[in-house]
């Protein structure tokens, strides 16, 4: 199928593991609605044969939530990019993680902004060319899973595109997991990161990628002076307690259905 | 129509038709002098096994609204100016989408924050274009308590009728008014309620948007089989997205076309003491309240005047407005803006010489302000 997505890029890599995971899980294609947003990874939703929304920039998850409102029992994914779910929309994903509601946010980070021409990302490393930062970029960057765990997503995880069947494994179990699922695939884009920033190939930009990478455990065994530059990879939290946000929802219209008492902090063992 | 008295707010009134009109989702976001609408709902909405959430901000509120429109059911959000204008981008992507949405517009003074507790007209013009692109918005304007129930209900209908987003303005004064109101029992409006169109064909034949030139897309609820996309981008009939010249001219062309080929479905306007009135006031929303005191304080004292009152605001009675810019020679138009929907009364009359008495310090109108203003004319 041709895409839209530049020759060697990873998001084909993503798209494959998303579908070969799909399609382990047995779901029905009428059963899922897929969400994106805007950028390279917004074309997702128009690749798959599914219920699909491509929304405004940013926005992916605050459609999904009432998309998945309305039909709790269907399945709800979103796919974002690094400017998409960390800057114009970060408030949303910090809030859909907060809420735990069950969905599972795939945010493909590339490190820049792709499809309009090499723009400062929130993860675009310090010191890295971009159109607008020619001079180096000064922007610290965003851990995305850090901040997904501290915003109270119940699964967090990473991969990198040069693992596909690690990818697949790790999209496969965020489906599976009830509450909020936030995987971070990490991509290449040699054309609009790789080129300025001397990884002229898509190998080039996968190499550099898998350099800053390295599996939880390895990573975990780490002093904090070689964890500096190193993203972990995997399972990086899962918590199969947490409440899920339409089953407490479900608890609200029962109160309101007079088929129990009002929610009290007696309810939750964490109360703040 | 059979109909019951209640003692209620503009804004409980609105949240209440919402739910009798088989509204079941609310996003939202708190907003002075709207809020009121999502307190009520909120207790209403579980009632019914409907949902109503508070989202982290005015964006996600829409977006999550707009997001259970596309799932399939009716849905709500509820705001003031600023919140719209957050909101703008949003309503945009309904527009080009097709995704019916009521939006409840309790305006306050603006721009910017202004004055959040008291009243203004400001959005008026706001509401015929939110966001930026080409589409024909569909506004009502609701001027008197009832109204805020019965152009609710309305507002429903019509988004489903036509495929978009309708905005229902109040205004602070209409929507913090408490007094009895007579309004349409629940089962009325239940009785006359008439959903989205949807396809029952074979899914290999479904087109969502492959409809005729005049018509609205025809979205069936997810999860039922007749998978489609929705985006933003200009699309085909399928919903994807493309650039083909005579697709992308005939998609705008035909969101306009589908609203303004069936106005006579959308207008509504009442028409107070005109048969033989010498002077013509033209005033909707809570402004119509004072005028229409004035006229009756005028009427008793032998000056002939009478009021035309927009329900509808867009499409504009741009017909009837033209007609009565022919009969009237003096004619009056009141708002509390600086004089926003007095341009569109200029452009349907083909004239500009119309009086305009215009508030924008955040109080009300009195009779007296209107009394004395027909009087120096």
């Amino acid at each position: 199928m041709p895409t839209l997505w530049c020759w060697g890029c990873g998001d084909g890599v993503i798209l494959k593991a998303f579908i070969r995971a799909i399609d382990k899980l047995g779901w029905k294609k009428d059963d899922i609605c897929l969400v994106s947003g805007i950028g390279c990874s917004g074309r997702f939703s128009s690749y798959v044969d599914m219920n699909t929304v491509h929304t405004t920039h940013g926005r992916t998850i605050a459609f999904a939530t009432g998309i998945k409102l309305a039909n709790p029992e269907k399945h709800v994914i979103c796919v974002a990019g690094d400017g998409d779910a960390l800057a114009i929309g970060g408030n949303h994903t910090i809030h859909g993680c907060r809420r735990n509601i069950d969905i599972t946010l795939i945010l493909i980070n590339n490190f820049i902004y792709g499809l309009t021409n090499s723009q400062t990302s929130p993860t675009t490393p310090k010191g890295f060319w971009t159109v607008s930062q020619k001079a180096g970029n000064i922007d610290p960057t965003f851990d995305g899973c850090k901040l997904a765990i501290a915003s109270g997503a119940s699964f967090v995880g990473r991969e990198n595109v040069t693992a596909p069947k690690k990818l697949e494994k790790l999209i496969y179990q965020a489906l599976d997991h009830k509450g909020f699922s936030f995987v971070e695939a990490l991509s290449n884009c040699h054309i609009n990161l790789g080129r300025k920033n001397k990884m002229n190939s898509a190998m080039a930009n996968l190499d550099w990628i898998d350099s800053i990478t390295v599996s939880k455990k390895k990573y975990d065994a780490m002093s904090e002076e070689e964890q500096l530059n190193l993203l972990p990879t995997g399972v990086l939290k899962q918590d199969t307690e947490a409440a899920e946000y339409c089953d407490m929802y479900a608890e609200i219209i029962k109160v309101h259905q007079g088929e129990r008492a009002k929610i009290t902090q007696d309810d939750f063992t964490k109360k703040i | 129509m059979s109909t019951r008295e209640v003692i209620s707010s503009g804004n409980d009134l609105a949240a209440r038709a919402a739910v009798d009109a088989g509204c079941m989702f609310f996003g939202g976001y708190p907003l002075t002098p709207s809020s009121e609408v999502m307190h009520t709902i909120s207790d209403l909405l579980p009632k019914v096994g409907g949902t109503a959430i508070q989202m982290e901000d005015e964006i996600a509120g829409v977006a999550a609204a707009i997001g259970a429109g596309m799932a399939g059911v009716r849905t709500l959000t509820a705001t003031s100016g600023p919140g719209i204008s957050l909101k703008a981008e949003n309503l945009g992507l309904a527009q080009m989408c097709e995704v019916p949405l009521v939006v409840i517009n309790v305006m306050r003074g603006g721009p910017s924050t202004g004055l959040p507790t008291r009243v203004s007209q400001g959005d008026v013009a706001q509401a015929k274009n939110p966001s930026h692109g080409d589409y024909k918005s569909i506004t009502l304007c609701a001027g008197n308590l009832a109204e805020c129930y019965t152009e609710t209900v309305r507002a429903f209908n019509l988004a489903d009728r036509f495929m978009q987003p309708v905005f229902v303005l109040l205004d602070e004064t209409i929507g913090h008014m408490h007094a009895k109101a007579e309004i349409p029992t629940a089962e009325a409006v239940k009785a006359d309620i008439v959903p989205r169109k949807t396809f029952d064909g074979a899914p290999e034949d479904y087109r969502p948007y492959g409809v005729e030139q005049n018509e609205p897309a025809v979205l069936n609820p997810m999860y039922q089989g007749y998978r489609y996309h929705y985006t933003g981008l200009h699309h085909d009939a399928m919903g994807f997205p493309t650039e083909e010249i005579e697709t992308c001219r005939k998609l705008i062309d035909r969101l306009f076309r589908k609203v303004e080929e069936f106005t006579d479905e959308i207008e509504s306007n009442e028409e107070y003491m005109i048969d033989d009135a010498d002077i013509l006031i033209v005033a909707y929303g809570s402004a119509s309240l004072a005028v229409k005191e004035a006229v009756n304080t005028l009427r008793a004292e032998g000056v002939k005047v009478g009021m035309f009152r927009p329900i509808t605001l867009w499409p504009s009675p741009e017909k009837r407005m033209h007609e009565l810019g022919q009969q009237f020679k003096t004619v009056l138009s009141v708002e509390l803006n600086q004089g926003q929907y007095l341009e569109e009364v200029q452009r349907s009359m083909g004239r500009l010489d119309i009086h305009k008495l215009t508030k924008t310090n955040g109080r009300p109108f009195s009779p007296a302000d209107i009394i004395e203003k027909v009087k120096e004319l």
